[in-house]
């Protein structure tokens, strides 16, 4: 168990001398996608809501197609599938971007949690009170700016309870990340499997290693909706 | 493009039987699983709401190791874990090696994670039936196992049922990982047939389709389920 420690907790942790790995990976890929998922899901859960119908149903249409397959067959599909058309090749510019396996994973990953945080954000902001639109209309606000000062806002205060429980399940999902041979943590810890035949002390190690990780991530999301959350409870 | 997508279909009937066939698998695997989740759910809530403090401890502990640790790692370390600490005992009885299959390492995988998941649902849904409703049928004459199967369980189920229909959407494609650990499911066949035929990205969307369909036939399903354990309730039951 020592030995294995002193062997591989570099990698566990943040690199394995030429490239990011471990711990750093997994945040990485976490913090990115979500990123990424967070900024399309801002428009396009306004446009879920839309009385338009071309507007919401394309938007609906991505969501159900994400949310209604596996992450791991979304992430075959851009890794692998995509790669194995000829015309992406011939492309430069696709072909650098696909060839990267890593690319492809943010790809996957990006677009699969931004259809869970569209729903989540579209529900929020329906579940609205009709009176606080009312009010601000009634102020003068209209058009974008009631959605950038009161209905945004106000969403996205609302969807935090929801949205910890996505980016838990997001940490969670990028152990699929090493299908696609990009190192993160459970990468690492089938490296030192399959060299060590530790298995137990092996993958104990990352277990660990993930559990701080959701324990911290749930510790902020408490900060976050004792603060954020606190005027939800003056009205009771 | 048509050229293609001829010879696509063309490929599609000598691949029929083993996609069919991974279906199948992909079907087992989510109903063996989810079955025994609902049993180690069941155990769970009862053994969190028991009298009995250590009972209460291990079942926290249960529920909080496995939903803080990634699905994935859980069944690599149990699938290899299990096969190594297999493999030493036999040893050890010098008797002849023994493999443990796919199948059930990842039924007893998902249905142990997915049990953690169902824990926590049945525990909120037990906790929101009125004691009363327990102390009424004991008035009643019934026995405990009466009481729970005839008055508290069907109450329990309408609170429980939109939690439960959640957790099945999350292990039906939690199933996709079992591929991983060697289960020629509906991705691995998915693979295996659009490597074998040069139309990998085909085959691939044909798979997601396929899922797509099972998680909005058990849509459906559930929105029947939901409605009929709502009956004569006073509230819509979502």
């Amino acid at each position: 168990m020592i030995e294995l420690i002193q062997t591989y907790w570099r990698p566990f942790i943040y690199s394995d001398g030429d490239q990011l790995t471990g711990l750093a990976m997994t945040l990485w890929l976490t913090s990115a996608s979500l990123c990424f998922g967070l900024i399309l899901a801002l428009p396009l859960s306004i446009a879920r809501d839309s009385p338009r119908c071309w507007l919401r149903w394309p938007v609906r249409t991505f969501t159900y197609l994400f949310r209604g397959t596996p992450l791991y067959i979304q992430l075959l599909i851009f890794y692998t599938g995509i790669y194995s058309i000829a015309a992406v090749r011939e492309q430069p510019v696709l072909d650098a971007f696909f060839r990267e396996a890593l690319n492809c994973t943010l790809l996957a990953f990006a677009l699969n949690t931004g259809a869970y945080t569209t729903e989540i954000l579209a529900g929020a902001i329906r579940a609205m009170p009709r009176g606080e639109i009312e009010a601000a209309r009634s102020l003068g606000f209209d058009g974008w700016k009631l959605y950038v000062h009161l209905i945004l806002p106000s969403a996205l205060r609302r969807s935090l309870p929801y949205y910890s429980n996505e980016v838990i399940f997001m940490l969670h999902s990028t152990t699929l990340a090493f299908t696609a041979t990009v190192p993160d943590i459970l990468k690492v810890a089938r490296d030192a499997n399959a060299a060590t035949f530790l298995t137990f002390q092996s993958f104990g190690l990352a277990a660990l290693l993930y559990l701080c990780i959701t324990f911290a991530l749930v510790g902020l999301f408490r900060l976050a909706e004792r603060r954020w959350l606190r005027f939800l409870d003056v009205g009771r | 493009m048509p050229v293609t997508f001829t010879h696509f279909i063309s490929t599609l009937e000598a691949y029929a039987q083993l996609l069919l066939l991974g279906v199948c698998v992909t079907l087992q695997l989510a109903l063996l699983s989810v079955l025994l989740g609902l049993l180690l759910g069941l155990l769970g809530a009862a053994a969190k709401l028991s009298g009995l403090r250590l009972l209460r401890l291990w079942a926290q502990l249960y529920t909080t190791l496995v939903r803080g640790v990634p699905d994935l790692l859980l069944m690599l370390l149990i699938f290899y874990g299990a096969q190594t600490g297999l493999s030493r005992l036999t040893r050890a009885l010098g008797w002849d090696y023994i493999e443990i299959d796919p199948l059930s390492a990842g039924v007893l995988t998902l249905g142990f994670i997915y049990g953690a998941y169902f824990t926590e649902t049945f525990r909120g849904a037990l906790l929101a039936v009125p004691r009363g409703q327990f102390q009424a049928a004991k008035a009643l004459g019934m026995t405990f196992t009466q009481g729970f199967v005839h008055v508290v369980f069907p109450q329990m189920m309408r609170l429980a049922l939109p939690g439960l229909g959640n957790n099945w959407m999350v292990l039906l494609k939690a199933t996709a990982l079992v591929s991983v650990i060697g289960l020629a499911d509906l991705i691995k066949v998915a693979q295996m047939a659009g490597k074998g035929s040069q139309l990998l990205l085909p085959f691939l969307l044909l798979a997601a389709l396929i899922y797509l369909l099972l998680s909005s036939v058990s849509n459906l399903a559930l929105r029947w389920l939901e409605r009929r354990y709502g009956v004569g309730a006073q509230e819509p039951s979502r």
